[in-house]
């Protein structure tokens, strides 16, 4: 698996689309750090970014990198190797490159501009981890939507709505239901509804660290009481975590069963 | 030449004048180890209009009445502790100036408002120049009218609001001026209930558990140039008519129950010239009417201006809106209130004709902010691209937001 992770990790570093990612966020954060010199303010433009691109991205990318390297997988069954080795390398390699982009992209700009004095470094790291967390997730589904499907427009096509309904379509409906039943006690439902979509948890998180939490106001405060403790971190990270080993687990499963 | 000797003739006049007022007044020096070692002893010995020079020292005394016309004054800030048992000063005489002391220790009591100088029906006093330390109430002035409160250092510990007393109260008073003071970690910064014409001038009110500034039924009062910052709540401005605010600056009252200068039943009030910046809510209205807001800057708060109903005839003109997070919040599709030539940082129209003004009118209402409004919940989809798209769709086209609440006339380029 290491060997395949490997070769996958190289192949993507070579290419062209892993400079661009790079250089994209190079850019994001010399132009955001230029136009306004202050760390923790540009951590928060930043974490708008983030919360979208990093999705749609993700999805795409992890897609077409399946499709892509479909030919070498075939080649890769032939030889007497494990499947699930095959396809966790691939996946690995594939989200690794994505979140060293992101790190270094990122990391750089803001090492220059003093990110190590200022105390806005345990948002940016926060900010990064989150990050880190939405690539392998959102890799991951999308390649469990490319081998669960022979036809590429297919699944393109269902990748991109994935990420449409995570992004978008869910906020709406978790709006809606809060307008429809404002009658009713409605923290500990936007708790849960907030925890069940990796894209909305990761922005609350990310939120309740900076200052703009106190926008927030009544609502903000129950869930500040739940996030801020140790307890409500732990439980929000291991959400993510299950929301990363559980596209994984379908993978293999997939990978397993699937006739080449 | 002439006008020259008549000139001369007058001071000389002048001159002679006041030479008889000092001769006329004794002044007593007052120390700890000199005939004179207590302050309330003198008090009681001195004539109207005498003087008092108070040395340096730490004068144990509280309930110090003084009752007659006198100047007391402290003489490199000597000390006088109250020892927590009660009230330090308390005037009840016309023309007492008290100059320059350092009051510490007020007690603290459940029952009775104790002040560190309390001031009863007396007019023409001045207060300067003091430093009110460990207190209750600082600087009560009861039924008092024509005084100036100066230059005044006045620094509590309050914690908890019902064991903490207000900086400077004032309560049936008039035509008072609070200048220059500054006021922190007490209950309310500076308290004002009854008390009309009164000025407030370049004050700094910060770090206080309630407000910065509050006012209850007190009208035709002016407050300028003054700093209310980091306060539990901002400035309370409510029950009051006739209140002109202007070039004060509100900073930093930052939490979930916050804001800059909270508004409730104004009418007839002039705010302008105003700075807002980075408190939670800006401006809070409710009730209020007939209000002329101009040219003030909002500069990053949550919310710059936070309509919660009953508002009329208000204008809002010439004003900076910069990177607020929600520029107006409003919860009812009626408007009554005008929004002319303001600045919106947000604004994304152009100017074809090139004469500074915007040619599509600009509108301040967000969809969201009018959905947090119904439902407090939403806000949990603050910053969300779901919330980013239904706002620019609403811009395009309004449908829930009053559709006449809009600037026609936006400026492109932000007021000096």
């Amino acid at each position: 698996m290491l060997k395949i992770l490997k070769y996958s990790f190289y192949d993507l570093i070579r290419s062209r689309w892993s400079y661009v990612y790079f250089l994209f966020y190079l850019t994001l954060g010399f132009v955001l750090l230029f136009l306004n010199n202050d760390v923790s303010k540009a951590v928060i433009t930043l974490m708008n970014v983030i919360i979208v691109l990093i999705p749609l991205i993700g999805t795409i990318f992890g897609v077409m990198y399946y499709y892509n390297s479909r030919e070498f997988t075939e080649l890769l069954l032939a030889q007497p190797i494990k499947r699930s080795s095959i396809f966790m390398g691939q996946y690995f390699g594939v989200a690794g490159s994505l979140t060293l982009s992101l790190v270094l992209g990122l990391g750089i700009p803001f090492v220059l501009y003093g990110l190590l004095r200022s105390n806005a470094i345990f948002d940016f790291s926060l900010l990064l981890v989150t990050g880190a967390f939405l690539t392998f997730i959102f890799v991951g589904l999308s390649f469990v939507i490319a081998i669960s499907n022979e036809n590429k427009i297919k699944g393109f096509g269902y990748a991109v709505l994935l990420w449409l309904f995570l992004a978008v379509v869910y906020d709406g409906l978790f709006l809606m239901s809060l307008i429809v039943f404002e009658e009713y006690p409605l923290d500990t439902f936007s708790l849960v509804a907030t925890m069940l979509n990796p894209i909305d948890l990761s922005r609350i998180l990310i939120l309740l660290k900076l200052d703009i939490s106190a926008l927030l106001g009544y609502t903000g405060a129950i869930f500040k009481k739940f996030f801020g403790t140790d307890l409500g971190f732990l439980v929000s990270m291991a959400v993510l975590f299950l929301w990363t080993v559980l596209p994984i687990l379908g993978l293999r499963h997939k990978a397993k069963r699937k006739d080449f | 030449m002439r006008t020259d000797t008549q000139h001369n003739a007058f001071m000389l006049v002048c001159i002679l004048l006041v030479l008889t007022q000092t001769v006329m007044a004794k002044t007593w020096t007052v120390c700890t180890s000199c005939e004179h070692s207590s302050i309330k002893g003198t008090i009681e010995r001195a004539e109207a209009h005498d003087t008092l020079l108070v040395q340096k020292g730490t004068y144990r005394e509280y309930e110090i009445l003084v009752d007659k016309p006198l100047y007391i004054k402290g003489i490199g800030y000597p000390i006088v502790d109250g020892e927590k048992k009660g009230e330090i000063f308390q005037v009840r005489s016309d023309h007492v100036t008290l100059d320059g002391l350092f009051i510490i220790n007020v007690g603290v009591s459940y029952t009775k408002d104790n002040a560190a100088i309390r001031v009863i029906q007396s007019k023409d006093f001045l207060i300067q120049n003091m430093v009110l330390e460990q207190l209750f109430f600082g600087i009560y002035l009861e039924k008092s009218s024509h005084g100036k409160v100066y230059h005044n250092r006045i620094i509590g510990e309050a914690v908890d609001e019902y064991n903490s007393g207000n900086g400077i109260q004032l309560w049936y008073s008039s035509d008072i001026e609070v200048r220059k003071n500054h006021v922190q970690g007490t209950r309310d910064g500076i308290y004002l209930e009854f008390s009309d014409q009164i000025t407030i001038t370049g004050n700094t009110s910060m770090d206080n558990l309630r407000y910065g500034l509050h006012f209850m039924f007190s009208n035709h009062d002016v407050y300028t140039h003054n700093t209310f910052e980091n306060n539990g709540a901002g400035v309370a401005v409510m029950f009051s008519k006739f209140i002109t605010m202007k070039n004060n600056t509100f900073r930093k009252n930052w939490g979930t129950a916050a804001y800059g200068m909270l508004l409730k039943e104004i009418n007839d009030a002039e705010i302008s010239n105003n700075t807002f910046e980075e408190n939670t809510i800006g401006i809070n209205i409710e009730g209020s009417n007939r209000i002329d807001y101009t040219d003030n800057d909002f500069i990053g708060n949550g919310w710059a201006i936070r309509v919660i109903g009953a508002c009329y005839t208000n204008t809002f003109k010439g004003n900076n809106f910069l990177y607020n997070s929600f520029d107006i919040s409003y919860n009812s599709k009626l408007n009554d209130n005008i929004f002319e030539s303001n600045y919106w940082s947000s604004y994304t129209g152009y100017d074809l004709d090139r004469n500074g003004i915007g040619d599509v009118p600009y509108r301040p209402v967000k969809l969201f902010s009018y959905v947090v409004n119904r439902t407090p919940e939403t806000i949990v989809l603050l910053r969300s691209l779901f919330m980013d798209i239904i706002d620019f769709s609403e811009r395009v086209s309004p449908v829930f937001t009053p559709d006449n609440l809009q600037d026609a006339q936006p400026l492109m380029k932000i007021r000096p």
